[in-house]
């Protein structure tokens, strides 16, 4: 038990797939405009990332590995896990509505996250279990969630700041990434 | 080799399947008119109607609570085609721009303190009001400018914001941003307005801002439509009964109300005229004069062009025409 609560925490905190491990770049500056926005975008990406974990680590194990077939992995990780997020639009826009509302545009965006095919990659690499593999995949997604939303909080402020001319707009953006990153750089040694 | 090539043949297959079967399963009914719609619409996806993206928009105007002139873009035949779908006749709607109801006069309004903060007006505005020493001027440090999606706001030297009426779409963000609330919508026909907010009383205007409402009334008592009237000390108009006659304008005497019509409307009397007199009776500024059962004239030097006398005449005989802006009969404004 305690072995996956520092899963989480190494995945969410000291691991955290944006800031250290750097996947996911894109969303993480495309989306990171509004707060409101990065929810759903964070919101999106736990719900994609858990459920890719969980399929591609089955996948490797009862498909990949008995066939000998390993260096297929990426192109039928890729594959998989686009045509899971085509099924699971379809199934969300007839049960449930309101959440294809709130998770809207995002859903399809993060068919082809880098850090959605990261996950399920590394939890192979590191010889994850299947619990093991489904937590990494979800605490990684927290992580994802937390980065954006904590971004995007802080673009919003500087919208407000007087920020030096050539440096407005993008440019401050990846200051301010770095300096966010160069933070979380300091819960390395939490977790061993 | 061959268990790759089934494998991923395989899966592949079964994703597909899955998806068609999938995709009659959860299938879900959608407006048809939603699509044919979206096809009408530009689909240059730009988002400046509010919806994300035409078909955003086209599920907007479906539902209701839309209307095609949302779009900034879309023409009229366009429009029409829309319009069509929905089963509604189209009317073309008049298009609302944003009034900024402050001019303070060149120079501008003197300064309580000298702001160094945020240079944004609502941060402005949390340091006791702002720096102007007129409390409801505008602070000119261009939120409205900055969140205008449409660059139709521009500042001028002093510290004015101007609105583009041609790129004015009234989005209404300028009128959320502004701290002193002194924008509003008004229809894009409409073109006399006060120029002024202060709900100060006339002698404290008169102190600080000489082209401020001094609430004299003078506006309220001349309007033939009632449609602008003294609230809290500041002379306000009524856009749904103002018809941009512009008398108040010439009775003004802060002129902190102005015209905007780029030319002026002089009355004319055709021969249809059978001198009934009820044109020279209605006349606010007697521009026409004439003995009963003779033609009447206009003496166009005094005519102010409100176009009361048009609808006064029952033979159709008096029309409004456009003349050039003559600028050496407008007033001109006292700096001070």
């Amino acid at each position: 038990m305690s072995k996956l609560l520092l899963l989480i925490i190494s995945a969410v905190l000291v691991n955290n797939f944006v800031l250290a491990r750097f996947l996911g770049i894109c969303p993480f500056l495309g989306v990171s405009k509004k707060t409101e926005t990065a929810i759903g975008m964070g919101m999106a990406v736990i719900f994609v990332m858990s459920i890719a974990s969980l399929v591609t680590w089955i996948l490797q194990e009862y498909v990949l590995m008995p066939y000998n077939i390993e260096y297929l992995q990426t192109i039928v990780f890729i594959l998989v896990i686009a045509s899971l997020v085509q099924l699971v639009e379809m199934i969300i826009q007839k049960v449930s509505p309101v959440l294809y509302q709130a998770l809207g545009i995002f859903l399809p965006l993060i068919t082809t996250n880098c850090a959605v095919l990261g996950v399920a990659v590394l939890s192979i690499q590191k010889g994850y279990g299947f619990w093991e593999a489904v937590i990494f995949g979800i605490g990684a997604a927290i992580g994802f969630a937390l980065a954006l939303v904590l971004f995007a909080g802080i673009r919003e402020r500087l919208d407000l700041a007087d920020v030096p001319k050539p440096l407005r707009g993008t440019a401050i953006a990846l200051i301010t990434a770095g300096l966010l990153s160069l933070a979380f750089m300091g819960f390395s040694g939490l977790v061993k | 080799m061959l268990s790759a090539l089934l494998t991923l043949s395989g899966l592949g297959l079964i994703a597909a399947a899955g998806l068609a079967v999938a995709s009659r399963v959860f299938y879900v009914d959608v407006d048809p008119r939603i699509g044919t719609i979206t096809e009408i619409l530009p689909g240059a996806n730009c988002g400046a109607c509010g919806f994300p993206g035409c078909g955003g928009l086209a599920k907007a105007i479906v539902e209701g609570g839309a209307q095609v002139e949302y779009c900034t873009v879309v023409d009229k035949q366009a429009a029409i085609a829309v319009a069509d779908v929905m089963g509604a006749i189209y009317t073309e709607s008049e298009k609302d721009y944003a009034i900024i109801h402050c001019d303070f006069p060149a120079g501008g309004v003197s300064e309580k303190f000298k702001y160094l903060g945020v240079n944004d007006c609502r941060a402005a505005n949390l340091i006791s009001g702002g720096p102007k020493l007129c409390s409801f001027a505008c602070i000119g440090l261009g939120t409205c400018k900055d969140v205008c999606p449409f660059d139709a706001i521009t500042m001028t030297d002093e510290g004015l914001p101007v609105v583009n009426m041609e790129r004015c779409t009234a989005c209404g963000n300028c009128v959320e941003a502004c701290p002193k609330n002194i924008i509003d919508l008004a229809p894009k026909s409409r073109v006399v307005h006060v120029q002024c907010s202060s709900k100060d009383k006339g002698g404290a205007v008169k102190k600080i801002c000489t082209v401020g409402c001094i609430s004299c009334m003078a506006c309220e008592k001349v309007c033939p439509y009632e449609a602008i009237k003294i609230i809290d000390n500041i002379a306000q108009i009524d856009y749904d009964k103002c018809r941009s006659c512009g008398i108040c304008v010439t009775k003004c005497p802060t002129v902190s109300i102005v015209n905007r019509r780029d030319h002026d409307l002089v009355a004319e009397i055709s021969d249809k005229c059978n001198g009934c007199t009820l044109c020279a009776r209605a006349c606010p500024v007697n521009a026409i004069t004439g003995e009963p059962k003779e033609m009447h004239k206009v003496d166009s030097d005094s005519c102010i062009g409100c176009g009361i006398c048009v609808d006064q005449c029952k033979r159709g005989a008096v029309i409004l025409k456009k003349v050039e802006k003559q600028a050496a009969v407008a007033k001109v404004r006292v700096v001070g």
